[in-house]
């Protein structure tokens, strides 16, 4: 018996040594994705915005193959930090794309920190905080976050759809606040109020009470929800037969949940939103992602059309892609000429320029949009314009955007 | 009834001085103060309902878990598991067929079967050994979790709500007067309704075959000693068997019902269980209107915790379980033995 134990050992050590001579040739890159809890069709589209730039690039980066080592987490920071320490320490690798989730960044941001000589480029987490507060050195985002997608939603939703009160249900976390916190600045600014502000755990189930909560005097409500929580809550809702209008977070009415199984999503058709991608923009170049995305994978693996996670895990892997390329692909010095590099890279994207602020944070396009429902039944974000190069600080002053605070439950506060 | 008046008169008047107050709360049209005291009344009354049907779910994971648990002293944490497992069944079943009472019945008898598995091939060999057995089940509910999540991904699936029962109802409660002094009547999804009205009618069942059934007879004399039962000559073992499938069938029967009005994801095993196992302590364990009383209490405590204390709802269903534990740790309907 022991011996036997002996020889297993010793076999797994042997396999173990042989798989180290191996990945030496190739380079590889971490990736964290939500593959479990409400999010994780977002983290399934993200693996694939990575998986068709992987595919563009022939599999290589700066000459090198590369190997993906996709660790998994739930939306949790802790979940985060378990999946970065076992890419790290377990796995070896110097440059990690993730993590998905918002407050998953600000844990990474912190994790970063401590290990100087890693390369963390940001998937689609976009928590303010992330990139605002204490930034980290090693940590780059290249995509806007919560505040800056909604950037000019709040204007066109009392201007041009004329809702002047508000409800909020949203999730209880801090993507979700910094979506509301954008929202508010521009909304209460032009004159709109919010009655009430309904604040979910994620990975709610029973909607029921949230639902029976909504203010009967309210013009719409704001959905700041996300993945299985959005069509759980479309679905309990299409239940009591309500028949509010809506206004969208980011990741309310995107593929994730337009391509969801069920018929409660038509709930959605005529909700205004904004994000960092418009399904049915007509750029060429946003045409060919989409299409290049289609092909890429069999209609029942995939969404319509990729989602704003698939578009921000491309843009991530070819920022990576592009910054290697420059500095030939030498990462021996600890990686410090590649953040120097990231730190200027500037991507012309399918979802339109993107260039890093001092924080590292980017500087990208806010897309102002409408979900529709097209002839073959399936839904999609119609576009209704765009909102070029919004910074971090929304257009205001760096003091006057610090005076109004963190993004939180209650802030900014939107009394008439 | 009257026995309990004439031995308690100052707690009957309390009761019936709250079940006064509830019935005023529930009929009648609230004042402005009212309302600015306990909120709006369609609030109240929605987190009422919501509570007693959630209720009803625990009690279908949560009676079979106690029956298992009388009759065998087994302690099974795989009880989430073949909830999960059960409603990721109905799910095929429902999307293969199209048919939600297929999936019902399909998802109760493979888990039933696995049921019977489990007891044959695993608790049999270790009778009596609460430790071993305990372990071993949750073994078996991670090696389950992982087969789940490998099979089903990691997604959110929703079991689609046949049409005969999707869609809301009116209820005959009043929740507010328009200006022009209409009532506004409550409404309700059916479905919810559907899934109450079934889980009690399922309890009255149990209840009538556990009371008036010769086998029946036997599972309470099993409960109450198991060896003088197999000493009178009962195949206690064919009993075992028996039990534990009906028990996993209920929780994957539960699965489907859970998959219809919320969703089923990975980590939904670990919940329900713990739901049920808090439902069985507070209940008492091996008693079935134990299990009825726990869901009710921890259903509705759950959803007026999450309307009337968002912050704190999560530990409300514990101070429950401690203060019964504190106050009567056999649980609330159990018989002092």
């Amino acid at each position: 018996m022991r011996k036997a134990l002996m020889a297993a050992v010793a076999a797994c050590g042997l396999l173990a040594a042989s798989s180290a001579v191996q990945a030496q040739e190739k380079l590889k890159i971490g990736v964290m994705a939500t593959l479990s809890g409400a999010l994780t069709s977002g983290g399934e589209d993200g693996v694939r915005g990575l998986q068709l730039a992987a595919k563009q690039a022939n599999n290589k980066i700066a000459g090198k193959d590369i190997e993906f080592i996709i660790a998994a987490t739930d939306a949790s920071p802790d979940s985060a930090l378990r999946a970065a320490r076992k890419l790290v320490e377990q796995d070896k690798v110097q440059i990690v794309i993730g993590p998905l989730s918002g407050s998953e960044g600000i844990a990474m941001r912190d994790y970063s920190k401590t290990v100087p000589n890693l390369v963390m480029v940001n998937g689609s987490s976009g928590a303010l905080e992330t990139t605002f507060i204490n930034p980290s050195p090693n940590f780059f985002r290249f995509n806007s976050d919560g505040a800056q997608w909604m950037a000019g939603l709040g204007e066109y939703v009392l201007k041009d759809k004329g809702y002047k009160k508000l409800a909020v249900i949203a999730e209880d976390y801090s993507f979700p606040y910094t979506q509301v916190f954008g929202f508010a600045l521009g909304y209460c600014k032009a004159g709109g109020q919010i009655a009430q502000r309904q604040w979910v755990p994620l990975g709610t189930k029973d909607f029921g009470s949230v639902i029976a909560n909504i203010p009967d005097d309210v013009d719409a409500v704001f959905l700041g929800l996300g993945g299985g929580d959005a069509v759980n809550f479309l679905n309990q809702y299409s239940q009591t037969g309500g028949k509010a209008k809506f206004v969208g977070g980011s990741i309310m009415v995107d593929q994730t949940v337009l391509s969801s199984k069920g018929a409660a999503k038509r709930l959605l058709v005529g909700t205004p939103s904004s994000s960092g991608v418009a399904d049915a923009w007509d750029d060429p170049k946003w045409v060919a992602f989409v299409k290049a995305y289609q092909d890429a994978f069999p209609a029942d693996k995939r969404f319509a059309s990729p989602s704003l996670f698939a578009a921000n895990y491309y843009n991530a892997f070819n920022a990576v892609a592009k910054a290697m390329d420059k500095i030939g692909g030498d990462i021996s010095d600890g990686g410090a000429k590649l953040r120097a590099e990231l730190a200027k890279t500037e991507l012309d994207a399918p979802n339109g320029r993107i260039k890093l602020d001092d924080n590292r944070h980017a500087i990208a396009t806010t897309f102002i949009t409408e979900v529709t429902e097209l002839p073959n039944g399936e839904l999609t974000n119609k576009f209704v314009k765009t909102v070029p190069d919004v910074p971090q600080t929304l257009g205001l002053s760096a003091e006057a955007f610090k005076a109004v605070g963190l993004p939180s439950r209650t802030n900014p506060d939107c009394k008439p | 009834m009257s026995d309990f008046i004439a031995r308690r008169p100052v707690w009957s008047l309390i009761i019936l001085i709250a079940l006064g107050f509830f019935l005023l709360l529930v009929f009648t049209v609230w004042s402005p103060g009212m309302e600015a005291m306990l909120g709006r009344k369609r609030v109240f009354l929605s987190a009422l309902f919501n509570g007693i049907t959630l209720g009803a779910l625990y009690f279908l994971v949560a009676s079979g878990f106690t029956l298992i648990f009388g009759l065998m002293r087994n302690v099974n944490l795989a009880h989430g598991s073949l909830y999960l497992f059960g409603g990721y069944v109905g799910y095929s079943i429902g999307s293969l067929t199209g048919s939600w009472l297929l999936a019902l019945i399909g998802a109760f008898i493979i888990v039933a079967l696995a049921g019977v598995l489990m007891q044959v091939l695993l608790f049999r060999w270790m009778e009596g050994q609460d430790l071993r057995q305990t372990l071993v089940t949750i073994g078996v509910s991670i090696i389950a979790a992982d087969l789940l999540l490998w099979g089903y991904g990691g997604d959110t699936f929703q079991v689609t709500t046949p049409d005969w029962l999707s869609g809301p109802v009116q209820l005959p409660f009043v929740v507010g007067l328009r200006s022009n002094g209409d009532a506004i009547m409550m409404t309700y999804p059916l479905v919810r309704i559907a899934i109450l009205v079934g889980a009690i009618i399922l309890g009255i069942a149990m209840w009538l075959a556990l009371n008036r059934t010769r086998v029946g007879m036997l599972v309470r004399a099993g409960v109450d000693d198991r060896d003088m039962l197999s000493a009178t000559g009962v195949r206690v073992q064919l009993v075992f068997v028996m039990v534990f499938a009906f028990g996993a069938g209920l929780a994957g029967l539960a699965g489907v019902v859970g998959g219809t009005f919320q969703s089923l994801q990975p980590g939904e095993d670990t919940k329900i269980l713990l739901s049920s196992l808090v439902v069985v302590i507070v209940g008492g364990m091996g008693s079935i209107p134990g299990a009825a009383m726990g869901a009710l209490i921890v259903g509705l405590a759950e959803q007026f915790g999450s309307v009337y204390m968002p912050t704190y709802a999560v530990m409300l269903t514990f101070i429950i379980m401690v203060a019964v534990l504190a106050v009567r740790p056999q649980g609330l309907a159990a018989v002092r033995r």
